[in-house]
């Protein structure tokens, strides 16, 4: 059997308006749906690519997302999943947004701060300051105390 | 301006501040008022029990010739009706010229700050900071050793939680010291804190006493253990036979209150410093809010 290159995957799953997220690690596709609250009762066609051969990173998880333009937060809060992703914008069958996601370097109600003795756990909005883009760190601008990716809940 | 964490404090900051409570300290001592901060008002919001922070800076704002007003039970206030801090703040906001707050949930202080232009200092929040501990910590070794510089500081007991060490570490960093480290294996000094200043400061875990210029204790506290064996094993008391351990020109400090960590005989002792040091709270807080509510040095 032929294994089909990467770029007849994407033409043969072509989606009308959406997204296609690229380059998400390998294995975190998952966990950016749930991140960007995509469960079992979201009404568009989803696809999921995972471990895609790819010449930069090995392997790669690739999401497809029919019906659904991420927001900026969506894409701040994928960001700290999949630093090096590229969000593709599509409309009309046509790519008309593409961009490769940035870690911002304040997450301002993106997502709570992990400290459940944090001011902004009762009050305001949490502010979690970027220190280190990859791996994630984050230190909370109240409480400062200091967390990883695998601390957060989204 | 605020006084909220000692982990963005300049050099610059942190010795003016001691300068400044050099030349107080003998209005501290003979208990003279001065006029330098006359018509202003502090409000002393502890959200959390204090003896000496809160009387120290009530003692500092009343030497500057200014007054106080304020709460130390939250349980008489209406944020036990459930108000946010953000309209306590808001309110205090008419009633003061500056704003001291303990509480205990960490970043609260921060929180304060952002929601009003008066200057907000931290008197403590939770277990992440008390800055003004650290700088009174900071005069009292330049007092009684002669210079910051030069001498192994050794900060034992609740590393983890213990805010006045997490505000010391910070402020420590900028002196040429040593750094020393001794707590039970399940109160360790937070990794990131660690991390935040090793470039600038050598930080060694140690179980010896012998070499530290300051002995910094702190407590350890019950609430902390779930296994009440495990917190037994997890004291340490400085008592006559630890004294023989430790140099004798050495100085012994204690944020207080003390339980168990330095045995009562110890007092006596001439290394014991803890009571001065607690004194030392006045002149260096007339400093602190001096520089933050703007008034001239006499």
């Amino acid at each position: 059997m032929i294994e089909p290159k990467e770029n007849e995957f994407l033409k043969a799953k072509k989606i009308e308006t959406g997204t296609v997220i690229d380059h998400v690690p390998k294995g975190v596709a998952l966990k950016v749906l749930r991140v960007l609250g995509i469960e079992d009762d979201f009404p568009g066609t989803v696809t999921v690519l995972m471990n895609v051969p790819s010449s930069h990173y090995g392997f790669k998880d690739i999401i497809k997302i029919e019906g659904r333009i991420l927001q900026k937060k969506e894409i701040a809060k994928m960001a700290l999943l999949a630093p090096a992703a590229t969000v593709n914008t599509i409309k009309n069958y046509t790519v008309v947004d593409k961009y490769v996601v940035q870690v911002p370097s304040l997450l301002e109600g993106v997502v709570a701060c992990p400290n459940p003795n944090c001011i902004t756990r009762l009050e305001g909005t949490a502010r979690l300051l970027v220190e280190n883009a990859s791996p994630v760190t984050l230190r909370c601008a109240y409480c400062e105390k200091v967390y990883g990716e695998k601390d957060l809940t989204y | 301006m605020d006084l909220i964490t000692t982990r963005t404090l300049s050099k610059a900051f942190i010795e003016d501040i001691l300068k400044k409570a050099e030349s107080y300290e003998k209005a501290a001592r003979d208990k003279k008022n001065l006029t330098v901060l006359k018509g202003k008002t502090l409000a002393t919001l502890f959200f959390e029990p204090s003896t000496r922070t809160q009387m120290s800076f009530q003692a500092a704002m009343l030497r500057l010739g200014g007054t106080y007003l304020g709460f130390s039970n939250p349980k008489t206030t209406s944020s036990a009706k459930g108000e946010t801090l953000a309209d306590t703040i808001r309110v205090v906001e008419g009633y003061a010229d500056a704003i001291v707050m303990r509480h205990s949930v960490e970043g609260a202080p921060a929180r304060a700050a952002e929601l009003t232009d008066l200057p907000v200092i931290n008197a403590g929040d939770g277990s992440n900071q008390h800055p003004s501990q650290a700088l009174l910590d900071l005069f009292t070794i330049r007092k009684e050793k002669g210079k910051i510089d030069g001498q192994t500081i050794l900060l034992a007991g609740d590393l983890k939680y213990g805010r006045t060490v997490h505000s010391l570490m910070y402020a420590l960093s900028h002196y040429d010291v040593d750094i020393q480290l001794f707590s039970p294996p399940s109160l360790k000094m937070p990794e990131s804190i660690v991390n935040d200043i090793k470039d600038r400061v050598s930080v060694t875990e140690t179980s010896d006493f012998g070499d530290a210029d300051v002995v910094y204790a702190t407590r350890v506290q019950r609430e902390r253990f779930a296994d009440p064996e495990e917190y037994q094993k997890s004291l340490y008391t400085i008592d006559e036979s630890m004294l023989a351990k430790i140099k004798t020109d050495a100085i012994i400090l204690h944020p207080l209150p003390r339980v168990k960590e330095i045995a009562p005989e110890v007092d006596a002792d001439p290394r014991a410093k803890y009571f001065e040091q607690s004194f030392y709270g006045v002149p260096t807080r007339m400093a602190i809010l001096d520089t933050l509510l703007g008034g001239s040095s006499e």
